[in-house]
């Protein structure tokens, strides 16, 4: 007989077959379509003629025990106990009672979460740690998003805008969540080269890897004030923070020059046109903590210069190419200068080897 | 307890429509000292407009190489709750389901043990457990795994896989994402857990060419849905449609990529040879048109963040695999023997898409010994610099 508190490893996660709720089950594979009802809320329905309601709602990522317990509350009231989240972190209420739906979006009202997100809406900014978890972020995460989110919760709940919008956050270039491919992403950096500390580096850091960890082979050894350690030659420094990913004694962190980027037109779905990376539109905005306005008002120009000029299911990025960029930095009254224009590896293919110019003055 | 430490920039972030992250910070307060110091100590930050965080640090649970984020405060005097408030990745079911027992399991087993805070759920798709000290790391784990719960993948390795909603509840689903991506996360168990690759790895699952988990644009191996045969079109529903106001010529037709269709007033004619399955005109009319009935996925490989060379997109590995039937083996042993190959010439941090660019894709599919097929360029070279075979020559010289 085996002790029954042998320790168990390599289970892996549990079959999601048991966190199916019925109507799933019995439609597994058989679904025929489905329907916005309103916003937040759409109806699959089954080639049985089963209908399956889903209410989305949205959820800071960031979430307590308690708030867990709330959802897990609802799921109980209204879903026979099942739920799940989304791949952007909102949580989503399945059932087959359509008279759930206006109870359930009260209740979640009450708790403090908007219900939307779906279809043509600002679904929910994907994110990471910032700093309330992370060594190596440029700016905070979590705040950024609650800001932009007051600001773009209309479109959250409503269905008003040309196409979907996909805004993501990262804090810094390591972009845990890749949001190089989003509609809008904003993207926190640093501007000035890493503070090393060359006493202790060669006690906390392998200095080859740390050399080979320099995309603009910036870094090589060096003998510093008498220690074995690194130098990195500023002018190829382009404060990607890679080195200190890999070296403690390498810290870019910055409170005075850190700030945050906004990028542009990416896209990951192949939907009429295949995907694309995100441009860069603004290089610098600061750090202003706890609501950073000039984030905010720069996001939310972004978002308004494209819903009133794009046709319908035009992604920002297919938008800007129909109108050409020139004309989008126009509308969005946007400054062009150097740090727009690349300058790493295949810089050459970004620029514009034609003469079809709309010549906006 | 004590009460919470004043955050007058924290409290800011209170206000406003969209649920506030402070807020749950102040609920796990309630439950979890360690709550209120990071409330504290984050309020400092937003103060000095930097973090607090140092760098890394291994820490894990026995026998596992991965699943357990280090992480300790720069400020251990002031915060000593948070001195060290280390993050454990917990396997996430396929397409993130649970019942309210399981998520009541969870909460019990943290609040037990931590910080009462969470991410539901990271970005790769792991449940985060977001702070606790050292010792407690074994007594959750011992927690998580008697309750059927394992940890997910962390540093060097088969990173936790993902999957999209799938035949779940989306019927543009061409395969079963949930499926999959559960096999190959039972079958990868030792990769993910114990790390031995030059740098991490990461699969996605999704069921049309929709993407709705991004995979293309975050992961090494890009699993998307697909069909090869028609699309399924319901005319009368398409002409409800337009009856009640869909612009077809410019929102549908003029939008299709390869200029495939065609509507004439009461028939959709679509040229299926030169249909792409971008998914755009069944986004459009759900009633009126559905994938084919033929379905699998393509396989796209190395997709990253810039970080060192570049950001990537995937490009096409494997045009077709009918990976929920019979080709499951068949893909998990070229996964395998990309794997192999990787492992053996390449670097230290670089990543299956980084390798490929630098060796080159010719020479990575004779490596693995896949063929080239068209699928996999965009267009040809444009470049006349070709290495032709030097084979040849020694077989003419005979």
């Amino acid at each position: 007989m085996t002790d029954p508190k042998k320790r168990i490893t390599d289970i892996g996660p549990p079959h999601y077959d048991k966190f199916l709720p019925p109507a799933v089950k019995a439609n597994y594979g058989k679904w025929k379509y489905h329907e916005v009802v309103k916003p937040g809320v759409m109806v699959h329905v089954g080639e049985s003629g089963d209908k399956l309601y889903t209410v989305r709602a949205g959820s800071p990522r960031l979430v307590s025990t308690e708030k867990i317990r709330n959802f897990a509350d609802l799921a109980e009231k209204y879903c026979d106990g099942f739920l799940r989240f989304t791949s952007r972190h909102n949580v989503e209420f399945m059932f087959t009672n359509e008279a759930n739906i206006d109870p359930l979006i009260k209740d979640l009202a009450d708790l403090g979460h908007p219900v939307g997100g779906i279809g043509n809406a600002i679904s929910s900014i994907v994110h990471t740690q910032g700093w309330v978890h992370c060594h190596s972020a440029a700016t905070d995460a979590s705040g950024i998003v609650k800001c932009v989110m007051d600001e773009c919760n209309d479109y959250f709940t409503s269905n008003k805008l040309p196409g979907k919008l996909r805004i993501a956050l990262a804090c810094c270039l390591n972009m845990c969540g890749a949001v190089h491919c989003s509609d809008i992403a904003i993207l926190g950096i640093h501007t000035r080269p890493p503070a090393t500390d060359h006493s202790s580096l060669k006690k906390v850091c392998e200095i080859p890897s740390v050399s080979a960890s320099c995309p603009t082979a910036a870094i090589r050894p060096a003998t510093v004030d008498g220690f074995e350690s690194v130098e990195v030659i500023e002018e190829q420094c382009m404060y990607c923070a890679n080195c200190y990913t890999v070296c403690p004694a390498m810290p870019l962190n910055n409170p005075d020059t850190d700030g945050v980027s906004i990028w542009v037109g990416g896209k990951v779905s192949d939907a009429r046109c295949a995907p694309k990376f995100s441009k860069l539109a603004v290089p610098f905005l600061p750090n202003n903590p706890p609501r950073w306005p000039e984030v905010v008002d720069v996001v939310m120009k972004l978002v308004d210069v494209w819903a009133k000029n794009a046709r319908p299911y035009e992604r920002m990025g297919e938008w800007i190419e129909r109108i050409t960029w020139p004309r989008f930095f126009k509308l969005a009254e946007l400054d062009f200068t150097k740090e727009h224009i690349d300058d790493f590896k295949h810089a050459g293919l970004s620029y514009n080897r034609t003469a079809q110019l709309t010549h906006v003055s | 307890m004590a009460d919470l430490p004043k955050t007058p920039l924290l409290d800011e972030l209170e206000k406003g429509p969209w649920p506030s992250f402070v807020k749950e910070i102040k609920m796990a307060a309630k439950v979890s000292d360690m709550s209120k110091d990071l409330l504290g100590q984050l309020e400092l930050s937003y103060n000095e407009k930097i973090g607090y965080w140092k760098h890394g640090g291994i820490v894990g649970v026995m026998g596992y190489g991965g699943g357990v984020i280090g992480r300790y405060s720069f400020l251990p005097d002031k915060f000593p709750n948070i001195s060290h408030f280390h993050t454990i990745c917990i396997n996430q079911p396929s397409g993130w389901f649970y019942s309210s027992d399981s998520l009541r399991t969870l909460c019990d087993i943290w609040d037990r043990h931590g910080s009462g805070l969470t991410n539901m759920h990271g970005s790769t798709g792991d449940i985060v457990f977001l702070g606790t000290v050292t010792d407690e790391l074994e007594p959750v784990f011992e927690e998580l795994t008697q309750n059927g719960f394992d940890l997910g993948g962390s540093g060097s390795d088969v990173r936790t896989p993902s999957c999209c909603v799938g035949p779940a509840r989306c019927e543009w689903s061409c395969y079963d994402t949930l499926k999959v991506c559960y096999d190959v996360t039972q079958k990868y168990q030792d990769e993910l857990h114990r790390p031995a690759f030059p740098y991490k790895w990461k699969f996605k699952f999704a069921g049309c060419a929709n993407d709705c988990v991004a995979a293309k644009a975050r992961a090494d191996i890009s699993v998307i849905g697909t069909w090869r045969d028609a699309i399924r079109v319901d005319n009368a529903a398409v002409a409800d449609y337009v009856a009640n106001g869909l612009n077809i010529e410019r929102d549908v037709i003029g939008n299709c990529p390869s200029k495939c269709m065609e509507w004439d007033g009461s028939e959709l004619k679509i040229d299926n040879s030169n249909c792409r399955r971008c998914m755009h005109c069944i986004n459009v009319m759900p009633k009126g048109l559905r994938p084919g009935t033929d379905t699998g996925a393509t396989v796209l490989i190395g997709s990253k963040a810039p970080i060192v060379e570049g950001a990537l997109l995937s490009s096409v590995l494997l045009p077709f695999v009918d990976i929920d039937g019979e080709e499951f083996e068949d893909f998990c042993e070229i996964m395998e023997e990309i794997q192999d190959v990787w492992c053996e010439e390449g670097k230290a941090r670089e990543r299956i898409g980084e390798f490929i660019q630098r060796v080159g894709m010719g020479n990575f599919l004779e490596a693995v010994g896949l063929d080239p097929v068209p699928e996999m360029v965009a267009f040809p070279r444009d470049n006349p610099y070709v290495f032709y075979g030097q084979d040849d020559d020694e077989e003419e010289e005979g």
